[in-house]
């Protein structure tokens, strides 16, 4: 499994990512510049947390017309994988390849705690090592991580099978003002995935929870 | 020539900046307010062209990327010198 990092100006949780695919994974991993377009070479792509093009206009706007965007999502309609994280959700959001829209948090507030989230779909490459309901503890550090989405498409999100995770209701649901408690989710053929907590935050024993490691093993599964 | 684009969420997209705003106003003795939503104004100043031209570029901007039709809505003044 070859997996490469995506680096727009004002991303910043590109070395977690590849760190955790790097040394904790044992996997090959590249950083790949915003203005390169050639992707034959990789089988998983990460689009990380933090704030591309400085989150100018709207979270992801910008980022969505960089060179590299337009082979993402050729790269995603062939079936290949694409995940992305806090930012990066927003990015896959702008650019169309998850429905939705992430506006600012209904309180107003960047928000950066531990979240507890429950696994809505295993039936995914991301989630296929986890099951139904299992919980996951890890991180969220984010101002624009209210998903919001019409009643229609919510309704999509449910019929298909495409919420991956949602935030636990045992900790009020959502901290952010998300329709259905959303925390992520898939593309329709499953291979995008979007989510706004930080997995790679939560992928060694050293932090407070490895919980977010078990995504990344489970894409390993696919290989 | 110049346009002025106006952007704002739709109707039934919660602002919690407007919200807050109202909150605070309303905190500070000021009532009446029923609602405040905050959007966006943008200018954008155009070489020498056509209205017809300038409208048509705008409107592009809007849709491929000033507003995220998903949550957004805009509208825009084109205005001569």
């Amino acid at each position: 499994m070859r997996f490469g990092v995506i680096v727009f100006p004002g991303s910043n949780c590109d070395h977690d990512a590849y760190h955790v695919v790097k040394h904790v994974l044992n996997c090959s991993v590249n950083f790949i510049w915003h203005k390169e377009t050639n992707l034959d070479f990789y089988d998983c792509l990460i689009i990380p947390g933090g704030f591309s093009y400085g989150d100018y206009l709207r979270a992801g706007a910008i980022a969505k017309f960089s060179p590299i965007m337009k082979s993402v999502v050729e790269f995603a309609n062939k079936g290949g994988l694409v995940f992305g994280i806090c930012n990066g959700f927003q990015v896959l959001v702008e650019s169309e390849l998850l429905p939705g829209a992430l506006i600012t948090n209904n309180k107003v507030k960047f928000l950066s705690r531990e979240v507890t989230l429950k696994v809505s779909s295993n039936s995914s490459p991301f989630t296929k090592e986890l099951n139904i309901g299992d919980l996951l503890k890890m991180p969220i550090a984010h101002k624009q991580g209210n998903f919001q989405i019409s009643d229609d498409g919510l309704k999509q999100l449910q019929d298909n099978n495409q919420i991956a995770f949602t935030y636990h209701q045992k900790e009020g649901g959502s901290p952010n003002g998300s329709v259905g408690d959303i925390a992520g989710i898939f593309n329709e053929k499953k291979n995008v995935l979007g989510m706004m907590p930080h997995p790679e935050r939560a992928a060694e024993d050293m932090l407070a929870s490895q919980d977010g490691l078990k995504i990344f093993q489970s894409l390993l599964s696919v290989a | 020539m110049k346009a002025k684009v106006y952007i704002n969420y739709k109707d039934g997209i919660l602002d919690p900046q407007g919200a807050t705003v109202n909150h605070a106003l309303t905190s500070m003795g000021y009532e009446g307010f029923d609602e405040i939503r905050i959007g966006k104004l943008i200018e954008i100043k155009f070489g020498n062209i056509s209205k017809q031209k300038a409208e048509e570029l705008t409107d592009k901007a809007c849709r491929k990327m000033l507003a995220n039709p998903n949550t957004e809505s805009y509208r825009f003044d084109i205005l001569e010198d």
